[in-house]
């Protein structure tokens, strides 16, 4: 749990993002509230980090939850107080864990002990029969807490859905199109109905027809909304519709950290050594302890570097670092008391400054130690030659020395996905060696893991057309050095664009598909372009306000829903677009989950 | 005109009216004069019963039939009384009928003489039976008390929530009562001489000694006021003592003429009493004036909160105090503002100056003539007056500029037709304004719809603008509909389906529901058909057995929660192989299967892939239970299953995969013999490793080619092996034993990684020129890669190596320079 206070990371965007984590709070307030007296709160391993950034700890702490601990098997703590609160998603796994503590105390505790279950984000009656059939329903309360988006920051919401992808495109559970549905209805409860809806992909499809059934079951009763749009135009991606972006390394400076020390709910976890500050009093500790880092935009120097190419990152942080020293040197100089005053204003600020100069310098050097590496480099060698189209019709050397000297599985599957996508699809020769050598390897899970690949479609067979090939160029996808000056570099983190970005560019340049009609025949899936109606009310004051406000300075806000999860990549791009100087556009991300290539390739092997 | 509008009105304290609403049409065969008769309030239906105590020539039944007639005499419903003793009868203010029997047992029926149910008032009134019963409004709704023979008190504050509770005896009990009336929750009963009070919670009933001036032997009725503020009781003498409800104050006490208890005693609103004696009607104003009507027939009279009406064989007629503002226009030489205005308006009309005049005289309050004038109207139940009113109050309107009094103005009229509607014979509701203001518009759009005017209801829904007004009655309708046998379900789910399309939030599965109640099964399926919420209407469509629609609507929703449930629900009802059928022609409810049996039952996960000749399936299932056996023997099996699946479905890379992992397990347990350590489990390249840990080469040269590994791989292994082992020797040999597959870089990396530079340094020559300077700076030899890229003439190259040196080096720093400028010399 975090303990940071108000949200500012939140503020500041197009769209009230903080708005949501407000009602999200008062929410769980409420619901709280009905209990009064002392609580313990019993959290769903899975939610805690992220409804974390919805209610902090301290938040909790101050409306009497003593404490809090994680549903896991086994681990039976002994509480006495009075409301146990179990905050679970609607999961019978879960179900399973929260009935055998339930009958656990009961053997034990004589107290009188009354149970409470949130289901998160809504009910299920499947686990309420369950829970009925375990025997542990009728002296405990059922409720819903509907927080089924995250804020991340003021232009990231994600749904943390474990598993989506898999559960869709390998399992044909459709939860996820379910509660990406829902979670639009929140939006446009919270934001007003989005005129004008594009998409790709199967699962966008899915999800914008489950939408449109769920507007006219609930037409009529009673929830309006919002009464205005603040979102112009959503655009859904399927993210079937483009592996290749997962499946490159992220080069940028939050990417990076994704990439090698994975960022959980916006922290992100470091060994203690580089920590270490000149004045510790007892440096082995700090080095011995784990650093956990709060990575977020209300953090000013982090928000100025995060999108940034890693590669820029060691001059951004010494030029930050110049900065800071002239501030804070400017105390020796000869000054009136007005102009100490003012300083002193701003002492805490410039600490704080100077401490997460400290804090991303340490990071950066971790990073650099790790992409100076041979090994790092040959990587994403590799990766540029599969992203350019070259060699990457014929097994891969660098990938069977990979296997040869058995490096983790999923570095090797993410090269063999990489290829794969970049190469439309592998010859039928090299996708069986590939698959030999990996099951002689790594075992015959391998197989299973590789069938699940195969089935959503990371892995498969070449046939006629190479898309990527044609993508590539159509979509100017990668840069070639001989071009690299033209403006596109001032956003570029490496030399590849993601397909995600490029065509939620287009959409925003363009207003919808025209131009490229051609090359999303290309891409999997059907192509969704719709407009939503909105009620005469609305219209009228929409078509009012924007009359006069359609002009440079307001920009159109674009929501991009990654169906399957998006990259931190992705977002840097899609976010420095946005803060371009002659931006017509900004763009709001909201994703089933952040991930990035090991995460999604993890989520998609055979499962012990 | 206005000299006729007060035709009507006599004077108490103040003006009353009497007047006729309607003519009844009620065939009285056995006499009004031996009936009892309760009205609902709220000009809600009447129910007329022969009175048991009075003695007549029975004429048609011996049983009593209870008659629910409307206000204007029509026959609603008839109900054939069949249980036990009927004591009292009256109304709810749901308008449903209750009958209180001596058993202390209430039946309830609706208004069509539909049994609805039953409360009693518990066993200690069973056992002693009721006596007497009275209903009486409280602030909680009707509220019911009875008295038992044995002279206990029960109440119950609210019919709709039966909870009898008893109240305190007054002393000596057994002694007989002569009257007694509820009122807040409490009874005031009098003995004789005596009036107590028995409040609901308290312990002791309070003796209460009002001043009564006049003597008497003994109080013959006694009366409380609807609000329940005031009382009024009569005594023997043939006094009227009317005061507050806590008898301390008197109003005042007047002689009546009469010294026989009164046969109805009813408050007409607060401040005056109706008396009913023979043929006689006696009202008596608070401050001692009175007025007597006789009349020439039998006549009833019915409570409401601000009026009384009567009813007669012939006639329904309304008292009411006069209100105000009607008083103060149409009084006899008015001279409220609101009386010129009237009077303007209609020389308006006649086309005369003299309006101008009249209009001059009211200038100053002309907004309070005109809103006088608007009230006075909704006071009023002749249109024709209403219509004189109205048009005052727009001719008044002209002159001023007040949204107020206009949207006053507005409202008044769209009450007043609603008003008129419901007071139409055919309707036959005589609600005054204030009665309806205090219903509400929701609970007038109720009663219409207990009285199946669903046509009316609907458009006084509309036309009042009522959020969701439609939708109640329109579903109410539909649930009207589906009870009425005669229609048949096509039909009738066809009109529900047109009449309510395009309304929104009606509840389809509320009306299915009813259908279903009602035993209309197959037309409960069919309305649910237009149910959009598929949370609701998934759960019915299962308690009527509907499985595949539910299915189908289940998986529709996309909500998979709800595909569980039906999922379940038909596991548990259906047989196996129905079952199965059943779902497969739904991919997601499949789906949504086989992954509850992935994490439950294997077995039946298989069952299904084998339903489903899905032999990737089967075999994936085959194949995780090699991985999680531990005897060789079982494990093999599994593999053969595997691969046989595999065979069947043509994946002939997976029967290969199969087969050799079949293969290897045999070998591996017959190396797990030989070695004594765990070999099962292991894949090939690690097998082949923990030989060459074994330093059995040759059995592991055996098995790579057994199983084809390409020699890159083995080389790699055996590297890195050597490498383990610090073999350096060894190493080197290998490197010399034939030309390498993999090149020399491995032998460098492999060195590197034990640090063993030096040794790596045998093996730089050897790599491939175009990464040989990699591999020198990797190993850490920064001169000998500048040399290298010197005689490349790689200047990239020198510049990648002078990157790559540490700054320090200062030696090999100056040297690469000194490289790079003859470079460039050169060229």
């Amino acid at each position: 749990m975090r303990e940071t206070k108000m949200s500012s990371h939140l503020a500041g965007g197009r769209l009230n993002v903080a708005l949501l984590q407000e009602t999200m709070r008062t929410e769980l307030l409420n619901l709280l509230q009905q209990y009064s007296g002392p609580k313990v709160t019993i959290w769903d391993d899975w939610l805690a980090g992220p409804v974390g950034l919805v209610a902090q700890y301290s938040f909790l702490k101050d409306h009497e939850v003593n404490n809090m601990f994680l549903l896991k098997p086994g681990s039976l703590p002994n509480i006495t107080v009075k409301h146990i609160i179990f905050i679970s998603r609607p999961k019978l796994s879960l179900m399973d864990l929260v009935a055998d503590y339930i009958l656990s105390i009961r053997a034990k505790q004589t107290a009188p002990v009354e149970f409470h279950l949130f289901f998160v984000p809504r009910k299920s009656e499947l686990c309420k029969v369950h829970l009925t059939n375990r025997g542990v329903v009728s002296n405990m309360t059922i409720e819903e807490f509907k927080c089924d988006i995250i804020p991340f920051e003021s232009d990231v919401m994600s749904l943390e859905l474990q598993n989506d992808f898999r559960e869709n495109y390998i399992e044909g559970d459709t939860s996820c199109i379910y509660n990406a549905a829902q979670a639009l209805r929140t939006i446009q409860q919270f934001y007003g109905i989005v005129p004008r809806v594009f998409g790709k992909g199967q699962a966008a499809k899915q999800v914008w027809d489950l939408l449109c059934r769920l507007n006219k079951e609930e037409q009529g009763s009673g929830n309006k909304g919002a009464p205005t749009s603040c979102i112009d135009q959503l655009l859904l991606l399927d993210r079937a519709v483009d592996f290749t972006s997962v499946m490159a390394t992220q080069l940028t400076y939050e990417g990076l950290i994704d990439e090698i020390y994975r960022i959980k709910s916006g922290t992100a976890t470091f060994p203690g050594q580089k920590f270490v500050g000149p004045d510790d009093p007892n440096p082995e500790e700090t080095a011995r302890e784990k650093k956990h880092v709060i990575l977020n935009s209300s953090e000013e120097l982090f928000a100025e570097i995060r999108d940034s190419d890693f590669t820029e990152i060691g001059a951004a942080l010494s030029k930050k670092a110049r900065i800071i020293k002239t501030q804070l040197d400017e105390r020796h100089k000869d000054k009136s008391v007005q102009e100490i005053k003012h300083f002193v204003s701003r002492l805490p600020q410039l600490l704080a400054n100077k401490q997460s100069l400290v804090t991303h310098t340490a990071i950066a050097e971790y990073i650099k130690e790790k992409t100076d590496s041979f090994d790092f480099h040959d990587k994403i060698q590799c990766e540029e030659d599969f992203l350019n189209c070259i060699d990457s019709e014929k097994i891969c050397p660098y990938i069977e020395d990979l296997i040869a000297q058995k490096e983790p599985l999923t570095k090797v599957l993410r090269l063999i996905c990489l290829q794969c996508a970049t190469g439309s699809g592998l010859k039928p020769k090299i996708l069986e060696y590939y698959k030999r050598e990996l099951v002689q390897t790594y075992g015959l899970k391998t197989w299973l893991s590789i069938c699940n690949l195969e089935k959503c479609g990371l892995l498969k067979t070449q046939q006629g057309t190479r898309q990527y090939t044609v993508l590539r160029k159509a979509l100017h996808l990668t840069t070639d050095d001989s071009d690299a000056n033209d403006k596109d570099k001032s956003y570029l983190s490496s030399k590849y664009t993601p397909l995600t970005v490029r065509l939620s560019e287009h959409i925003a340049k363009n207003k919808g598909w025209s131009g490229i009609q051609d090359v999303l025949g290309l891409l999997p899936g059907p192509t969704v372009d719709e407009l939503q109606t909105l009620q005469p009310r609305m219209t009228r004051r929409h078509s009012g306000s924007s009359e006069n406000s359609s002009s440079i300075e307001n920009p159109r806000v674009v929501l991009v829903f990654f169906i399957g999860g998006c990259t931190y990549h992705e977002i840097s791009v899609l976010r420095t677009i946005s803060q371009q100087e002659d931006s017509v556009v900004e763009f709001v991300i909201l994703t089933t989950k952040i991930i990035n290539g090991t995460t999604f390739i993890e989520s998609l092997m055979e499962l012990d | 005109m206005s000299a006729l509008l007060t035709a009507d009105w006599f004077q108490l304290d103040t003006y009353y009216r009497k007047f006729d609403l309607y003519t009844m049409n009620w065939m009285m065969d056995e006499g009004l004069e031996n009936m009892i008769v309760s009205g609902a309030p709220y000009g809600g239906p009447m129910a007329v019963v022969r009175d048991r105590k009075q003695f007549v020539q029975i004429k048609t039944t011996t049983k009593p039939v209870i008659t629910i007639y409307n206000c204007s005499g029509n026959v609603i419903s008839k109900i054939l009384w069949n249980s036990g003793v009927l004591l009292h009868i009256g109304w709810s203010d749901g308008e449903q009928l209750l009958c209180i029997q001596e058993s202390g047992d209430v039946l309830i029926y609706d208004m069509f003489g539909a049994y609805q149910k039953t409360f009693n008032m518990g066993q200690e009134v069973r056992d002693t039976k009721v006596c007497k019963a009275q209903l009486f409004p409280n602030p909680h709704g009707i509220g019911l008390a009875v008295i038992t023979t044995t002279n206990r008190m029960f109440l119950v504050s609210n019919v709709s929530e039966p909870k009898a509770r008893p109240v305190p005896d007054i002393p000596r009990a057994n002694e007989p009562i002569s009257c007694w009336c509820a009122v807040n929750s409490s009874f005031i009963v009098c003995r004789d001489k005596e009036i107590y009070k028995c409040q609901l919670g308290e312990s002791r009933a309070i003796l209460l000694r009002p001043e009564i001036k006049n003597p008497y032997t003994q109080i013959l009725s006694i009366v409380a006021s609807q609000n329940g503020k005031h009382i009024a009781f009569f005594t023997d003498s043939g006094f009227l003592w009317i005061g507050s409800s806590d008898l301390r104050n008197n109003y005042c006490e007047l002689d009546t003429d009469y010294i026989k208890q009164p046969k109805e005693f009813m408050w007409c609103g607060s401040q005056a009493v109706a008396a009913h004696w023979d043929d006689t009607l006696c009202m008596y104003g608070t401050k001692g004036n009175s007025v007597a009507y006789p009349y020439d027939g039998p006549f009833h009279l019915i409570q409401e909160m601000d009026c009384i009406r009567i009813v007669s064989e012939m006639t329904h007629e309304l008292v009411q105090k006069v209100p105000f503002v009607v008083e103060k226009i149409f009084r006899i030489n008015s001279t409220a503002p609101g009386s010129y205005l009237v009077e303007a308006s209609k020389q308006f009309q006649k086309r005369s100056h003299r309006a101008d005049e009249y209009i001059r005289l009211v200038k100053p309050d002309l907004s309070a003539a005109v809103a006088d004038c608007i009230d006075a109207a909704a006071f009023e139940f002749s249109p024709d007056v209403q219509k004189m009113l109205i048009r005052a109050a727009q001719f008044g309107k002209c002159f001023l500029m007040d949204p107020v009094i206009t949207e006053l103005y507005v409202k008044t009229c769209r009450w007043l037709r609603v008003l008129n509607a419901v007071r139409d014979p055919k309707v036959a509701i005589p609600l005054t304004s204030m009665q309806m203001r205090n219903l509400g518009e929701r609970i007038l759009l109720d009663r219409l719809i207990w009285r199946r005017l669903h046509c009316l209801a609907g458009h006084i829904a509309s036309y009042l603008q009522l959020k969701d007004g439609r939708t109640r009655v329109l579903s109410h309708w539909a649930c009207y509909k589906v009870t009425q046998p005669h229609l048949d379900n096509e039909s009738a789910a066809r009109e529900i389906g047109e009449k309510l399309r395009n309304v929104p939030g009606i509840s389809y599965t509320t009306i299915a529901m009813k259908a279903a109640e009602k035993g209309r099964k197959a037309l409960a399926i069919k309305i649910l058909e237009y149910e959009a919420h598929s949370k609701l209407q998934v759960p019915l469509l299962l308690s009527l057995g509907e499985g595949p629609t539910a299915l189908l609507k289940a998986t529709a929703s996309g909500d998979t929660d709800l595909v569980y449930v039906v999922l379940l629900h038909l596991k548990e009802k259906m047989g196996k192989h129905d079952f199965e059928l059943t779902i497969r022609s739904f991919p997601l409810a499949h789906a949504l299967y086989i992954k509850y049996c992935a994490s439950h039952n294997r077995e039946a996960l298989r069952l299904v892939y084998v339903q489903e000749d899905d032999f990737q399936g089967q075999a994936a299932t085959h194949i995780c239970d090699a991985i999680e056996q531990t005897n060789p023997g079982s494990a093999e099996a599994s593999l053969i299953s595997a691969r046989e699946c595999y065979k069947k479905g043509k994946n002939e890379l997976g029967a290969s995969v199969c087969e050799d992992a079949r293969k290897l397990c045999k070998q591996q347990s017959s190396l797990q013999e030989t070695y004594g350590t765990s070999f099962v489990g292991l894949s090939l390249h690690d097998t082949v490793k923990k030989l060459l840990d074994q330093g059995e080469v040759r059995l592991a040269d055996k098995l790579r080619s057994e199983y084809k590994m390409p020699d890159r791989r083995y080389w790699w292994l055996r590297i890195l092996k050597l490498a383990e082992k610090s073999n350096w020797e060894e190493l080197d040999k290998f490197s010399k034993s034939k030309k390498s597959p993999v090149g020399y870089e491995p032998f460098v990396d492999a060195c590197l990684k034990y640090n063993k530079a030096d040794e790596a340094l045998k093996y730089l020559p050897r790599c491939r020129d175009e990464i040989k300077i990699k591999y020198y700076v990797k190993a850490g030899y920064y001169a000998e890669a500048a040399e290298v890229a010197y005689e490349q003439k790689d200047e990239a190259g020198l510049h990648f190596v002078q990157n790559k040196c540490p700054m320090q080096d200062f030696d090999n720093q100056a040297k690469i320079s000194g490289l790079l400028e003859q470079l460039k010399i050169k060229k």
